[in-house]
């Protein structure tokens, strides 16, 4: 909501400067988003007329000029504009005068001529940014008047920002009343006549959903000039509220709209057939609105009819074929109140935004409805003219004003703070509620302007509000003290989290919409869940893994000349299922380039898929994980793996796909892991076990094997033969090379045996290496002496 | 008499200009040794007679001590040498960079919530969460704003189908949260949020934090000290100022927008109030019995103000030149 404050003042004018009157109405919840001068500062600028123009007897391009500025001289003024000429009123600048960009005015003598001020153009007085030539002024400007007086320029734009339940100060009465509530100042009523009926016809109105539109008032006024010129001070007014001039007849709608909050219509009575039907739209229906676009119609919808047609979509916009021209003679006058529930939501539907369903979709005082017709036909009778006919009212169920309870117990609870009861009375007087009170209790009726108000918290925002907030302290609140339940068995994500932070990993935040082919080809996943109304092409799904997001984030790193990129995100993914959607907390990594940090006297290795996989392990730890081989659309087939916590797949883990390497040219390969947090967040709570009293003895049993017989197969074998005194197996070394036979590998093993009661003799240690050494010979391996 | 003093003169000399325990050791037997001059003179003794012995036996003595005292101390000095020689051949530039690996950091946003998260739990206040896909339901209908409410529109929806949001805030969780739990009832909950909206100042997705608090005492002038204390925790700064202004969200009622004071002006931190009556409705609470109030702040906005972050887009850059900035 833009206005002017000049025009504000006319209605109530407290003793504020603008910026003390600005900061009282964003405490008081209308938010002055801007406050912006109409005109810069300049001064000593007169209505002037040019009475004679005489070529510059020494320069081609400049006139001097005899200018009459309502003294009894004139001023002789060189000027060089080509729109100069005799008879036209333009502004003047008189010696003195300080320009914007402080262009002080003085005594010149231009080419041997004196000039004594200066003709301006709108861009020289700062008011335009361009402009061709000087600036002409209506014929009856008053020369001589300053310019700032006759154009009202010393006024101040004030840009509110509404919020939706503040429609009453939608119009300039409404924010004038609310100005008064606060201040305490003289409200000037609006007052409006009723305007003499000297037209014995009116159109049949017919409302078919009363719900819908519960008042509906229309006149006809016959005879009008649509092409009168609007007012110059209607005109002022309506620009100053962001409001464009039109013709006469729809600024005068507009105006009335802005001064009292109540969107009006005119229809061309020569483009009506028959009477004005307000009711449903049919399926069917389709309209051409007057910004050109055209809608398709249904049962949703409210639109004002005659009997051939739609003419508009009501309390939203009018159509083409039934608006105002400057040809027209007669108008249809409609001022209706539309329940909100009716307008909201329609607009938007249409992609439509407008003045007028701005209004009635937040709800408009239906108690000015006829007022507003009243005021229109006033301001329409004296600008264009014509006979008005009487008014059309059609009066249905209109919004009940329901008795809200306000209670002074209730109003300290939620508050905190004491309002007495004469306290609450003065503060409800001010807002103009009609109450009455009962003790510590009031029964307060909303006014019909206020469409915010149904229950006692609402009112108890109004005593707040105008009691000022910054009136209420601030306290610590005052409760019992219990601690928070603290579960040993969950880690806490900011743990794991610093796990990944001291193995060098950098943690990122993307976004969690990304590019359907990312997720297709690079994820694998065919049925992203898609948003349906993207911000942007490459932002239209939803994320199934997080890898998108590190990809992302490792280009833009290595364009920016990062050799070595160490990423984590956790976050959500999305997947769809039977009808629902799945949402999983994940944590991803990925690793590019050296495992170390480039340093001396320790040679340089690219980070490969077992660097990773001990992060991974580390993540987990106590947890043992296995990894079994399997592929995935984004990784090496050779060389990507499903992880397993406790029997479940819990993530992957694995080299990028050459083919991805190639295709976002990375010399070297990424290796990338994703595990559900869940599995990660779980922990054991520790029970102690016995510590061994004797020694362990360690033996090292290196096999030859295939090279395709997977390391955990024999470590499974070993593990499941449950040998005697075997503590633990691990393997420690693998061998490929001299010695080896092409398609074979070595693998060393480190066993550690053990007894509870005694220390193990060799004689005893023997048995159990023979039996593990026959476990896996039945996988080919072969003891290597 | 004479000789003897002579003697130790002599191993005196020697041994203080020997560098070499072999050749010390070896000097020593010129004196000690079995052909030493000492053990000669000790030999000697024999030919005196039975009363100038002990004497003449004393006075050797002396000098075999003086010897060996200085034997020994050379001996020390020669060893003390040899490992000042050892340690000073062993010693490193201690200006060489270390080695292994670096530390990586946190995300400026995870940072800031965890801060957040720590001071609202020395307040008592639990950590609750919800999912970002939500549906209408939660989102809107269940925070008293029905369908065509003009504050949809305020939100700027990414739909996901008619029936399924991205949350556009945190506010849904409260819903959950107070369904599943009975007051009184005392919660933060952060997360990512989403809204149609991209520019220096907007990201279609951002994180918020939410607070809530349920019982039967909490009043405006509680939201109001809560929320000072925090962001006067937050900053670090006692004398930050916080105003409450007037607003409107259908959840709330009183509702207010929060700014905070900062070089001289204010900015706007996020909305708040007392919990609408008809939210409480919705999940069972007694109005009447219980109040409450809420909260949502915006996690950028707080990190920018804490960390001069001028551009709220880097948060998701990725850009490592910004991120270790925050580690």
């Amino acid at each position: 909501m833009k206005f002017s404050e000049n025009w504000l003042r006319t209605w109530a004018n407290p003793e504020l400067s603008s910026e003390a009157l600005g900061h009282l109405l964003t405490m008081a919840g209308l938010e002055v988003e801007a406050m912006d001068p109409v005109a810069p500062a300049f001064n000593n600028v007169v209505v002037a007329e040019v009475l004679e123009v005489v070529k510059h007897p020494n320069a081609d391009r400049l006139n001097v000029c005899q200018v009459n500025v309502g003294e009894a001289q004139p001023l002789t003024i060189v000027c060089g504009a080509a729109n100069v000429a005799a008879g036209v009123k333009v502004p003047c600048a008189r010696i003195g005068a300080v320009l914007p960009g402080d262009f002080v005015i003085k005594q010149a003598k231009v080419r041997n001529v004196e000039s004594s001020g200066m003709l301006c153009s709108e861009k020289e007085l700062g008011l335009a940014t361009e402009s061709n030539g000087l600036w002409l002024l209506p014929s009856d400007a008053p020369v001589g008047k300053t310019l700032r007086e006759y154009l009202e320029l010393d006024d101040k734009l004030f840009t509110l920002k509404l919020t939706p339940n503040r429609s009453d100060c939608s119009g300039m009465v409404g924010i004038a009343r609310e100005v008064a509530a606060l201040t305490g100042s003289a409200l000037k009523p609006l007052e409006i006549q009723t305007q003499p009926v000297t037209l014995a016809e009116q159109l049949p109105v017919n409302v078919a959903d009363p719900q819908a539109c519960p008042l509906y008032c229309g006149r006809l006024v016959r005879g009008v000039n649509a092409a009168a010129a609007t007012p110059a001070w209607m005109l002022r007014r309506l620009e100053r509220g962001g409001l464009r001039g039109i013709s006469a007849v729809v600024d005068i709608t507009n105006y009335v709209m802005l001064e009292m909050g109540q969107p009006l219509h005119a229809f061309d009575v020569a483009k009506l057939t028959g009477g004005i039907a307000v009711r449903k739209a049919r399926k069917d229906e389709s309209l051409a609105l007057l910004n050109g676009q055209a809608v398709a119609l249904d049962e949703e919808v409210l639109v004002i009819a005659d009997d051939a047609r739609v003419l508009a979509l009501a309390g939203i916009m009018g159509g083409q074929g039934s608006g105002v021209e400057t040809v027209t003679r007669d108008v249809f006058l409609e001022s209706a109140f539309f329940h909100p529930d009716a307008i909201a939501g329609r607009a938007r539907r249409f992609g439509l935004a407008t003045d007028s369903s701005f209004r009635f979709e937040r709800g408009v005082d239906f108690a000015a409805t006829r007022q507003a017709l009243e005021r229109a036909t006033q301001l329409l009778l004296e600008i264009c003219g014509g006979r008005a006919g009487s008014i059309s009212e059609v009066c249905g169920q209109l919004p009940v004003r329901a008795a809200i309870t306000l209670r002074r117990q209730r109003v300290a609870r939620v508050l905190g703070i004491a309002l007495d009861n004469s306290q609450i009375a003065a503060l409800l007087k001010r807002l103009q509620f009609d109450f009455a009170a009962n003790g510590d209790d009031f029964r307060v009726i909303p006014p019909s302007f206020r469409f915010d108000l149904s229950i006692e918290a609402d009112l108890i925002e109004e005593l707040a509000r105008l009691h000022g907030y910054d009136n209420i302290p601030a306290l610590a609140p005052q409760a019992a003290l219990t601690m928070l339940p603290h579960s040993e068995s969950q880690r806490p994500l900011a743990r794991i989290q610093q796990t990944l932070v001291a193995r060098d990993y950098q943690e990122i935040v993307s976004y969690a919409f990304v590019e359907e082919q990312v997720e297709r080809e690079l994820c694998g996943n065919t049925d992203a869940v898609a948003l349906q109304n993207p911000i942007a092409s490459n932002l239209a799904v939803m994320r199934s893994s997080l890898l998108g997001g590190l990809m992302g984030a490792l280009r833009f790193n290595l364009n920016r000349k990062q050799a070595r990129v160490r990423l984590f995100e956790t976050g959500a993914c999305f997947a769809k299922a039977d009808n629902a959607y799945v949402q999983t907390q994940r944590l991803s990594g990925l690793a590019y380039g050296a495992v170390r940090p480039e340093q001396w006297g320790a040679a340089a290795s690219p980070v490969d898929f077992y660097d990773v996989k001990a992060d991974v392990e580390a993540l987990f730890a106590p947890q043992e994980l296995r990894f079994v081989a399997a592929p995935h659309s984004a990784l090496h087939p050779g060389r990507s793996a499903q992880i397993f916590c406790g029997g479940q797949m819990v993530g992957c883990l694995g080299e990028l796909h050459p083919k991805w390497q190639q295709q976002y040219d990375m010399v070297q390969a990424a290796v990338w892991f994703e595990v559900e947090l869940d599995a990660l967040t779980q922990a054991k709570v520790p029970r102690m076990g016995e510590i061994a009293r004797f020694l362990p003895v360690r033996r090292d049993l290196a096999v030859l094997v295939d090279e395709a017989v997977a390391a955990q197969t024999l470590l499974d074998a070993m593990q499941q033969a449950s040998v005697p005194c075997v503590a633990e197996v691990a393997l420690f070394d693998v061998y490929r090379g001299k010695g080896v036979e092409q398609g074979k590998k070595s693998l060393a093993f480190r066993v550690l045996l053990q007894d509870t009661q005694k220390t193990l003799t060799d004689s005893e240690i023997e048995p159990s290496i023979a039996l593990l050494v026959g476990v896996m010979q039945k996988h080919g391996a072969q003891l290597r002496m | 008499m004479q000789e003897l003093q002579q003697i130790l003169d002599q191993a005196l000399q020697q041994f203080a200009v020997i560098g070499d325990e072999t050749e010390l050791e070896q000097v020593k037997a010129k004196f000690l040794g079995k052909e030493g001059s000492l053990t000669a003179l000790l030999k000697g003794l024999g030919k005196l007679s039975a009363e100038e012995r002990p004497a003449a036996g004393a006075r050797i003595n002396q000098v075999k001590q003086g010897i060996e005292a200085a034997l020994q101390q050379r001996r020390d000095a020669l060893q003390q040498n040899k490992l000042a020689q050892k340690l000073a051949a062993e010693s490193l530039d201690v200006t060489l960079p270390g080695r292994g690996m670096c530390a990586g950091g946190l995300h400026p946003v995870t940072r800031t919530l965890e801060r957040i998260e720590q001071l609202f739990h020395s307040l008592g206040f639990a950590t609750a969460s919800g999912p970002e896909i939500e549906s209408d339901f939660y989102n809107f209908t269940a925070l008293n704003i029905p369908e065509n409410h003009p504050a949809r529109a305020m939100h700027d929806t990414f739909y996901i189908d008619p029936q399924h949001v991205l949350r556009t805030h945190t506010s849904p969780v409260q819903v959950r949260y107070m369904e599943a739990n009975q007051p009184p009832l005392k919660i933060i909950s952060a997360g990512r949020v989403y809204r149609v909206d991209s520019d220096a100042t907007h990201s279609p997705m951002f994180h918020q934090v939410e607070g809530l608090w349920v019982d039967e005492t909490i009043s405006f002038a509680n939201l109001k000290g809560v929320v000072q204390d925090f962001l006067q925790r937050f900053f670090e700064r006692d004398d930050l100022q916080v105003r409450f202004r007037p607003s409107f969200f259908p959840f709330t009622e009183p509702s207010a927008e929060m700014d905070m004071s900062w070089n001289g002006g204010w900015l706007e931190i996020g909305g708040c109030g007392m919990v609408h009556p008809n939210v409480l409705k919705h999940v069972n609470i007694d109005s009447e019995k219980y109040l409450g109030f809420a909260f949502g702040l915006g996690v950028e906005r707080l990190a920018m103000l804490r960390y001069g972050v001028s551009d709220l887009r880097q948060f998701y850059e990725s850009d490592l030149r910004f991120l270790k900035q925050f580690n």
